[in-house]
């Protein structure tokens, strides 16, 4: 298990997710590739936070060290920068869960609204807008 | 080979399985099944990557809510005789899915990532845990317990996307429920 196995498993998923968004004639097909394609970022944002180290180690490995020991050894809590960067990628996947849940509520209602409007699921037929 | 490895790969065949299950199956409905199984098998591998507050809040969500929405506005409009057929698109859809999966692998496996290895710092999972450095011990503690310092996150840095998010779903409910209302008019 590696950084670049959970890119790739990402990728894998992310791209399947994409054929099914774009291939589907049921809305909720649909739909539900498009969460595929939540959690293919999710899993990717997930391994970055794992997996990469934050720019201030990068950039100055012996001084963000010291810093890092000095907060861990003043009661066990990390400085506020090093805290700040460490698990910004599992933030972001509390978000993005967050912004798919209101998505599918919406985007359901809306497949709702369809079916009792026109008695139909089909994205293809979903033409109510067409000039 | 490590537990974790087998772990790894082992939930990774389960996932695409089921991700090709979720687009391929005629059967809507045991498409929506594959799709819980994927949310389930992305709750293991948060669980793999230290972020079990997430894996709880991906079953909580993700396999608990919204398949259960989902197979709710299946059985609202299924339409048996039809299945889950493909619509023109199926053979472009298929070229730019692989373009994008190729180009995305080609970047992750290409770029130089800095990561904990490269740094030679012993915090990834599986990474021998004798001679600690303070650092190592730091990072370590954070991801052995990352609800807290999530909790931290979200209520100081993150405060402001974390109120607009409350309203964001705020939104998202009233638009649905007027939506999906009946309306007195029609009737």
């Amino acid at each position: 298990m590696s950084l670049e196995n959970l890119l790739i498993l990402s990728a894998i998923i992310f791209s399947i997710g994409l054929y099914g968004t774009l291939a589907k004639r049921n809305v909720i097909a649909v739909l539900m590739s498009i969460e595929l394609m939540f959690n293919a970022v999710n899993i990717a944002a997930i391994a970055f936070a794992r997996y990469v180290a934050p720019r201030g180690i990068a950039v100055d490995p012996v001084g963000a060290e010291t810093e890092i020991a000095s907060a861990y050894g003043g009661a066990m809590t990390l400085g506020e920068t090093v805290l700040s960067t460490l698990l910004t990628g599992q933030i972001f996947a509390i978000f993005i869960i967050t912004v798919a849940a209101a998505e599918v509520a919406l985007g359901l209602g809306i497949v709702i609204a369809l079916y009792r409007n026109r008695e139909t699921v089909d994205v293809t037929r979903a033409n109510l807008m067409r000039g | 080979m490590l537990p974790l490895d087998i772990a790894f790969y082992s939930m990774s065949a389960v996932m695409v399985v089921s991700a090709l299950g979720v687009v391929l199956m005629r059967d809507l409905f045991r498409a929506a099944l594959f799709l819980v199984l994927s949310f389930l098998v992305v709750a293991g591998l948060f669980v793999l990557l230290n972020a079990e507050f997430l894996a709880v809040v991906q079953v909580l969500i993700y396999a608990g809510a919204i398949s259960i929405l989902i197979i709710f506005a299946i059985m609202l409009t299924r339409n048996v005789h039809e299945g889950n057929p493909s619509n023109g698109f199926d053979h472009p859809a298929r070229i730019l899915a692989t373009l994008v999966m190729v180009s995305i692998i080609f970047v992750a496996v290409t770029t130089d990532w800095n990561t904990w290895d490269s740094l030679g710092l012993n915090v990834l999972p599986g990474d021998p845990a004798e001679n600690l450095s303070y650092t190592e011990q730091g990072v370590r503690d954070v991801f052995g317990n990352t609800t807290p310092v999530i909790a931290r996150l979200l209520l100081r840095e993150f405060v402001l996307p974390f109120e607009v998010a409350s309203v964001v779903l705020l939104a998202a409910v009233i638009g649905a429920l007027a939506l999906v209302r009946e309306r007195e008019t029609e009737v």
